[in-house]
């Protein structure tokens, strides 16, 4: 249906073997862009001019801020799979996105609140960036509390694939009103966190740090998927039985 | 006619029972029997629609019936472990307000013919299980529905109740409906004419 | 088939009259909490009155929806809702419809009366009860979707709750937006707007949603 390639790579037994081949060059590569992308901007990048070296933490946030988003997307399209085509892979992906999507934008939290606290000198300051990582938090949560409160596999599955695509569609509403809400509370003077512009020295190691996540995302994935498979395999003996003689 | 092709069940990573095969015409009734587990609900449920095969499927005068849609469940009538009722509501106002349009008349007759005559106006919730099975069955009768799926429908029945049900079952597959239903009672008359299946084998 | 079952919604509503009172008395003694947490001091009630209100029927109308289905699936009716021939998604609307009306709509027309004793304007008092009446329909809406995934669930309400919150802001955001817009001399017509036409995506798509949650809840 989608050609045989990708047919193939559907079915776990295919799979498995398949992540676990890809597993060290994805876990090398993230180390290696990682290291530098840190290097780089924590040790050469230059000050900046209006926060001193505090921004440095930058380099961190807004890579999980990217992840964070990019996590839902992903989970949402392997909802949209598992409930039209019903492969159960599609579902394993869901179900090992969102806690680290949870992860990665709780991530973005605290680092946003470090950063935060010299400019600001709140630990917490409701803009709207922020405030947006904190409801799409608890998108994630409600994603893993649901799937937690369900004990049908098939049940649970299906439900949290929708819950996850009606969460899709409402994330750019959502976006979009807390940005509403931020221009007509906060004054327009106050500073928004990326700053005015990104200076290119600072440029290049933010995108080695947001693709050494992203690579490491991937890698993360693929290994929790292996592990899920693993599980799945124990709990479905149904699925041998179902075609015995 | 219904006809079940090759369905499988799978509930909490268990297999219930698989290859289950039949066709069933009309003036049939297929009855279900299975120890406790064996997915007996289930696999009426799958009948209804309510629950997906994990394998299989169950077709209606040949077409599938996830293409018949609305079209299937116009022309069936389920009577499960829990009736269905409205606590709230009267049995005639259960009756008159089951979603399909009905004579007063009718659901007057319907109620003297399951013996609940003089307790048109009591609340449902103040009936007692064999009494709540008789309003059930009278709904599934008011409901003109060529297929009957009927999940335990004696419990809780006395005698007289167990006779009614099996005459009006009796009844309907003269009228050239089909019915298929669970239960470990004997139906009184239809015993032979039952096809049966058992799921625990 | 439609007209009964609405007519079977008003009328269960109408039996159970604590049922259909009990989110508006919420309402009130939730939007009451306020002043008695932050001070009675008038300007400060006055800049948080609007908020408070709109807080106060979000979760009154949380409170609330575990009751959309909760008498289908004592009964065994829910089965038999997810078995009629007429589309489920319609049935789910005209459900939604019926519990807006015996507890969403007395919520919005109480909330001038409470928000009176923020002190509000009379002014600000009808973009409040123009917002709260395009957003109570907007918060069953959704919350229908949530009452339909977690039907049956441990951890019932909060559960629904912690599903249904994060949907909720951008309604949150508009409504109260609106009134404190007016209160500064913006007028409230984008934010109302914003809210009727979120409105109008919930209509058409939110049954459907919910209806695509009870077969999965029910499967």
């Amino acid at each position: 249906m989608f050609g045989p390639t990708l047919d193939r790579l559907a079915a776990p037994k295919f799979f498995y073997p398949f992540a676990g081949r890809l597993l060290p060059w994805l876990g090398t590569l993230a180390a290696v862009l990682l290291l530098l992308g840190a290097g780089w901007g924590l040790a050469v990048a230059p000050a900046d001019y209006q926060q001193g070296d505090s921004y440095r933490i930058m380099f961190i946030h807004v890579p999980a801020a990217w992840l964070s988003m990019l996590t839902y997307m992903v989970m949402a399209g392997g909802a949209f799979v598992f409930l039209v085509w019903r492969i159960k892979l599609a579902d394993m992906l869901a179900k090992t996105c969102a806690p680290l999507g949870a992860a990665f934008t709780a991530l973005t939290l605290v680092t946003g609140s470090l950063w935060g606290k010299p400019m600001w000198g709140t630990w917490w300051a409701w803009d709207a960036r922020l405030t947006s990582e904190l409801v799409l938090l608890f998108l994630y949560l409600g994603l893993i509390a649901l799937r937690g409160a369900i004990d049908e596999p098939q049940r649970a599955g299906r439900a949290t694939a929708l819950l996850a695509l009606v969460g899709v569609v409402n994330i750019p509403i959502i976006h979009f009103s807390v940005e509403w809400w931020n221009t007509l509370h906060q004054p327009a003077s106050l500073t928004r966190m990326a700053g005015p512009a990104i200076h290119p020295a600072m440029l290049t190691p933010l995108l080695l740090m947001i693709a050494g996540f992203t690579v490491y995302f991937v890698a993360v994935l693929l290994q929790r998927m292996r592990c899920e498979i693993l599980e799945r395999e124990q709990q479905a003996r149904w699925l041998t039985e179902l075609d015995a003689p | 006619m219904l006809e079940l092709r090759d369905l499988a069940a799978v509930r909490s990573n268990t297999l219930l029972f698989r290859r289950v095969s039949l066709l069933l015409h009309a003036g049939e009734a297929l009855r279900v029997t299975g120890p406790n587990g064996a997915g007996k609900t289930t696999l009426l449920r799958m009948i209804c629609g309510l629950t997906e095969p994990a394998r299989g499927e169950v077709a209606w005068d040949g077409t599938p019936i996830g293409t018949l849609g609305d079209e299937y469940r116009a022309r069936l009538a389920f009577l499960g472990h829990q009736e269905g009722h409205f606590g709230d509501l009267t049995a005639a106002e259960n009756l008159r307000l089951a979603g399909h349009n009905v004579a007063p008349d009718a659901v007057v007759a319907a109620l003297e013919l399951v013996g609940l005559g003089t307790l048109a106006d009591q609340p449902a919730r103040f009936l007692s299980q064999g009494q709540r099975r008789r309003l059930g069955l009278a709904r599934v009768r008011l409901r003109a529905a060529p297929l009957w799926i009927l999940d335990e429908p004696l419990t809780g029945l006395d005698r007289q109740g167990v006779e009614l049900t099996a005459h009006l079952l009796a009844e309907h597959l003269a009228d050239g409906g089909l019915a298929v239903l669970t239960t470990h009672q004997d139906l009184p008359g239809l015993d032979d004419v039952l096809r049966q299946l058992d799921l625990g084998a | 088939m439609i007209g009964q079952v609405f007519r079977r919604e008003l009328l269960l509503a109408w039996r159970r009259p604590g049922d259909t009172l009990l989110p508006l008395t919420f309402f009130i003694i939730v939007g009451s909490l306020f002043p008695l947490g932050v001070g009675a001091e008038p300007a400060l009630l006055r800049s948080i009155g609007p908020g408070a209100v709109w807080i106060a029927a979000v979760l009154a109308t949380l409170l609330g929806l575990p009751r959309l289905f909760a008498a289908d699936q004592h009964g065994g009716a829910l089965e038999q809702l997810l078995l009629s021939p007429a589309p489920l998604a319609l049935l789910v609307a005209v459900k939604v419809l019926a519990q807006w009306l015996t507890s969403g709509l007395p919520l919005a027309l109480a909330a001038p009366v409470l928000a009176l004793g923020f002190g509000l304007d009379f002014r600000d008092l009808g973009v409040l009860l123009a917002g709260l009446l395009l957003g109570t329909p907007l918060l069953n809406l959704l919350g229908a979707i949530s009452a339909a995934l977690t039907l049956g669930l441990r951890g019932g309400g909060a559960l629904l709750g912690l599903l249904v919150l994060p949907l909720y802001v951008p309604v949150l955001i508009f409504g109260s937006g609106a009134v404190q817009a007016a209160a500064l001399g913006f007028g409230a017509g984008a934010n109302l707007s914003l809210l009727a036409a979120m409105l109008v995506l919930a209509v058409v798509f939110a049954p459907w949603a919910t209806a695509a949650a009870l077969r999965i809840s029910l499967d």
